[in-house]
């Protein structure tokens, strides 16, 4: 099984990595280019775990260890079923 | 009385801090390893500055789980004297021992400069010999010392005076240019609510000998020898 | 099997390949013949460079490894030894800026630590086109980023180096990069394969297809398919270096390992054979046991693979266990993949066959050696001569032009990206005459310096080596450093173009005279040929890294004024001499005329009397007069000062105002010293026979200079510092 794992800033946090693509993206005449946020692509492969276990594994380990809830939020996908 | 130094993966200042501490302090200091749970009877653990791990996930967040830092987070609870330096504050604040998060600097360089800190709260274990408002120049060296924390948390280390360090110019004021990171509230260094865990983002190790271009961060080693003499 | 196409493909001439198959007494197969191709490659082999570098001096009392190692070595008494070398990684920083420059850091830190030293400092030299393009930029900021993503990580500091532009460089950027460690004399580690039946160890990351080709890449012209190369480059892992760094520094420690070599280019095939053929021994390896970190990869990926951060160790036989136990500790592998073995063969068995069996001597020593054509450049008949210029109307004007141009003004921007303070050694910021190390536990200080126009050496490359050693060596004077040892970097065009030839020779035969006249050994460098891109080709680069030791680290001096008051004194003599100038490139845009000439003796005498007023506290202050003159110079004192202090300065001599201002003449150095001290200087002068004017006193906050009784500069300190500090951030600031 694979899952994907998005990370990214809170809204309520400044993302200056993200404004300076938007920047660079403006000044290249991208002028519709609104807003960009910035975050992390995490792909896990799983193995011998159902889709349940692994529904309630993922959340654990991407609160416990792949974002830092200060300032990161995260969302999950199963892309490969196993 | 002794110093241990941790040395994660991927540490910098680790030989660094061990010299100031040996050398010019001329303290009883030991390295501590990263994968043992001894902490060797030190009465001051030290987390020196560096890329733990690459800082490969986030600044810090990895050295956060090894072995080590379980001990360390009970010595910490039990009261023992904790200091983080540069790597060492992200490592504290990802493992919860102090509030918030660092982000990438304001300007999104690497910035390796000599600033100036102003001391904000001199009742701790680690500016205790310092004058309230004496200014310090000290050198920082990272790419993650942005401070950040939720409006209710930044009330609540305001409240505590849990900040011990913020960032100034030459004559103590507070303002952006100086803010070189672009911390909330300017904040260089922070204390945890019980007043015995301290994170900041300079160096007082590269600011102990005159040869380097600044004594000041002596008066940070200096308040420890002293409180635990 | 092999054909025309393929050897071409492989960078090999037909000749080269009917060489291959008489030594062999066979065809090679297509591993074999990659392996060839590697090592006879110029990077590898300095097949064109070899008959002219044996001009240089390399041996000296205090050399104890010249040229030939990963590194050169210099006694620094103590018991201790310096390691130090430059290396090039221009190419891969033009494809791929950020990565090219990493593992530019990463590979010459190998150099280093594989010898048994700490790395403790890194410079680099940077050659880029003119930041109005964007273009230009972009590559500045990617190989900027990158040397701090590498050397930040991994904890040593970059205390230094230098950077210039010039359109020459815009489709060839140059990333020179030094450093430099420490090692216990009788701790050294060579690349040896010593005791037949030894296991060879391999360590570190796992071999993927990065960057095959890396050193044939490094030895042929850019053309348009050159950025198609990105997949070449490889990716640094600054991380898994640092445990490399402690886990080798370790094993070192303890007498268990025989010798040891770093996969730099060209990866398994230069480690195994090198290290066979320096101890004549064989070495034999089974592919199969490397570490892979991709499938399917045939031995010809695997022997040309360019992977970072992989070291091959030759352990003693019963040690083994303890090697590898070691490297656990820090989370590395240590795999066992062959043995040395008698007979001088390389053989690689993959899958059960040898796919690989050639003689180790035939790879590393018979290369041929090219004695290539050389030629006078046609364009030096019409580029040295200048055309009648008019003098500015405003000379405070112009000195501000000249202090907000790239080239000269300041590099913060730079540097302050770079950790310059870890280790806790570094006692002069970036930015002084020369970076300075103290040695713990010692009184001394190592004092670290890069140079080389290329200007100079482009319209002139005999004066352009000389020059490039003469003012490295001032730069240490100035800090109160005697050189000790030398290395090289010599970046040039095509090798197969008569005229780039000659420039070569000519360049080299000028560090020769240089090195021999000051007595200092190189031991080692680099040379990188094929710096052209569609034809066009680089100025002639030479930069010299050169080494000093200042014996009291508490008396070394820094170019800044000290206190208001103080004498400024010129030491040496102003000449007319404007060709080849910072100003007329920049007033005039012409790169014209002859440089400024340079008489050994006389700039020995100088450097002499620098050092010896440093030795007797005689002086507060010492800077180097170089690119954008006398006025530069002085001006930079000023705004190197902590307190910014001005001065107000008279010149009399009789010649062109421009030329006095702004003339690059050589053998100059500006000092400032106490009232008290002045006569005392003045008469040690006269004695040594050194030319010492006072011009004038510090102090005040205006730069003041007068000729012939006329203010003919006068600037606010501010006004110029803003001029100097703000030129470089205003161009990357991001609107």
């Amino acid at each position: 099984m694979k899952v994907r794992i998005l990370v990214s800033f809170k809204d309520s946090v400044l993302d200056p990595q993200g404004q300076a693509v938007k920047n660079t993206l403006h000044t290249l005449g991208y002028s519709s280019i609104k807003d960009v946020r910035q975050g992390k692509v995490f792909e896990l492969e799983l193995e011998g775990i159902s889709k349940k276990e692994a529904e309630k594994i993922i959340p654990k380990i991407s609160d416990k260890v792949l974002a830092n809830p200060v300032i990161e939020k995260f969302s999950w996908q199963i892309i490969e079923k196993g | 009385m002794k110093f241990g130094v941790v040395i994660f993966p991927g540490s910098n200042c680790d030989y660094d801090t061990y010299y100031a501490l040996k050398n010019v302090f001329k303290q009883k200091t030991t390295f501590l390893w990263h994968k043992e749970h001894d902490l060797k009877n030190v009465d001051c653990v030290i987390l020196p500055g560096g890329f733990s791990y690459g800082d490969y996930l986030r600044s810090g967040s990895i050295a956060a789980f090894s072995p080590l830092m379980q001990e360390v987070k009970e010595f910490a609870l039990r009261g023992g004297l904790v200091l983080g330096i540069c790597n060492g504050f992200q490592i504290l604040l990802e493992l919860g021992l102090l509030p918030g998060a660092m982000l990438r600097n304001e300007k999104l360089k690497f910035l390796c400069q000599f600033i100036h800190i102003r001391v904000e709260n001199n009742k701790t274990p680690f500016s205790h010999q310092a004058k309230k408002g004496q200014i310090l120049k000290v050198p920082i060296a990272h790419f993650d010392g942005n401070y950040f924390a939720s409006p209710e948390t930044i009330l609540e280390i305001k409240k505590n005076s849990q900040i011990v360090f913020r960032y100034s110019d030459a004559k103590g004021q507070l303002n952006e240019e100086a803010n070189v990171n672009g911390s909330a509230e300017s904040i260089a260094g922070l204390i945890n609510k019980a007043g015995n865990v301290l994170g900041m983002m300079p160096h007082p190790e590269r600011a102990s000998e005159v040869l380097l271009g600044s004594e000041d961060g002596r008066i940070i080693f200096e308040s420890i020898i002293a409180k635990l003499s | 099997m092999i054909d025309k196409k393929i050897i071409e493909e492989h960078n090999l001439t037909l000749e080269e390949y009917e060489k291959i198959v008489q030594l062999i007494g066979r065809e090679p197969n297509i591993t074999e013949l990659g392996i060839f191709s590697l090592m006879w490659s110029e990077h590898c082999s300095y097949k064109s460079s070899k008959i002219h570098l044996k001009k240089l001096p390399v041996t000296g009392k205090n050399v104890v490894q010249g040229p030939g190692e990963n590194a050169g070595i210099i006694d620094i008494g103590d018991g201790l030894v310096a390691v130090f070398k430059i290396e090039s990684h221009n190419h891969p920083s033009y494809i791929e800026p950020y990565q090219g420059a990493a593992t530019g850091i990463g590979g010459i830190l190998r150099d280093i630590f594989t010898m048994g030293a700490r790395p403790i400092a890194l410079l680099d030299s940077l050659r880029f086109g003119p930041l109005s393009k964007p273009k230009n930029k972009s590559i500045m900021e990617g190989v900027v980023s990158g040397i701090a993503g590498y050397g930040n990580s991994i904890g040593v500091p970059t205390v230094g180096g230098d950077i210039y532009f010039n359109d020459c460089y815009s489709r060839n950027p140059l990333v020179n990069v030094f450093a430099l460690g420490i090692a216990e004399k009788n701790k050294i580690f060579y690349a040896k394969a010593e005791g037949i039946g030894n296991p060879v160890l391999y360590v570190g990351s796992k071999t993927g297809r990065d960057g095959i080709h890396g050193a044939t890449m490094a030895s042929a012209e850019f053309d348009q398919d050159s950025e198609k190369k990105r997949p070449n480059v490889q990716v640094g892992d600054p991380f898994k270096e640092k445990l490399l760094v402690e886990a080798c520094l370790e094993v070192m420690a303890k007498d268990i390992i025989v010798g040891i070599q770093d996969m730099g280019a060209a990866g398994l095939t230069c480690s195994t054979s090198e290290m066979a053929a320096n101890s004549g021994a064989g070495i034999e390896i089974n592919l199969d046991l490397v570490p892979q970190r991709e499938e399917g990869m045939t031995p010809y990926e695997m022997m040309l693979s360019e992977s970072q951060e992989r070291m091959l160790i030759v352990a003693k036989k019963d040690k083994v266990e303890e090697v590898q136990q070691i490297f656990s500790k820090w989370d590395l592998d240590a795999v066992t993949i062959g043995q040395v073995t008698e007979g001088g063969r390389l053989k690689v068995r993959f899958e059960g066959k040898i796919v690989v069996d050639l003689p180790v001597d035939a790879i590393i020593n018979l290369c041929p050696v090219y004695k290539r054509e050389s030629k006078i450049p046609s364009y030096l008949k019409s580029e040295t001569i200048i055309k009648p210029f008019p003098s500015p109307e405003n000379y405070s004007k112009t000195l501000l032009k000249l202090l907000s141009s790239a080239t000269i003004a300041e590099k913060e921007w730079v540097y302050r990206q770079y950790d310059h303070t870890v280790q806790v050694n570094t006692a002069f910021l970036p930015g002084a005459d020369a970076s300075l190390l103290r040695i713990k536990n010692s009184k001394k200080a190592l004092a670290l310096t890069l140079d080389g126009n290329s200007l100079y050496s482009y319209l002139d490359p005999r004066t352009g080596g000389k020059i490039a050693v003469a003012e490295a060596c001032r730069n240490l004077a100035c800090v109160g450093a005697r050189p000790v040892g030398v290395t090289n970097c010599l970046n040039f065009g095509n090798p197969e173009k008569p005229e780039i030839m000659w420039q070569f020779k000519e360049v080299v035969e000028g560090i020769a005279q240089a090195c021999s006249a000051f007595n200092i050994p190189v031991t080692g460098g680099n040379v990188s040929f094929y710096n052209d891109t569609e034809g066009i080709s680089i100025y002639p680069s030479p930069v010299l890294g050169v080494v000093g030791i200042v014996d009291d680290v508490s008396r070394a001096v820094s170019p800044g004024f000290k206190k208001a008051g103080d004498s400024v004194i010129l030491l040496g003599e102003n000449k007319e001499e404007l060709g080849c100038s910072e100003y007329l490139k920049c007033v005039f845009n012409m790169e014209k005329g002859i440089p400024p000439q340079i008489d050994l003796k006389e700039e020995k005498r100088i450097q002499e009397f620098c050092l010896e007023t440093i030795s007797m506290s005689l002086i507060e202050s010492a800077h180097d007069i170089s690119e954008g003159g006398l006025s530069i110079s002085l001006a930079e004192c000023s705004l190197l000062s902590p307190l910014k202090i001005g001065f107000s300065l008279a010149i009399q001599d009789d010649m062109r105002l421009d030329a006095l201002l702004f003339g690059e003449t050589q053998s100059r150095i500006v000092v400032s010293s106490s009232n008290q001290k002045v006569k005392k200087l003045l008469n040690l002068a006269k004695k040594r026979k050194v030319k010492a004017t006072v011009l004038g006193k510090t102090g005040g906050d205006r730069i003041i200079i007068y000729h012939s009784n006329k203010k003919i500069i006068d600037i606010p300190v501010n006004e110029a510092y803003k001029a100097w500090k703000e030129a470089i951030p205003d161009i990357f600031q991001v609107k």
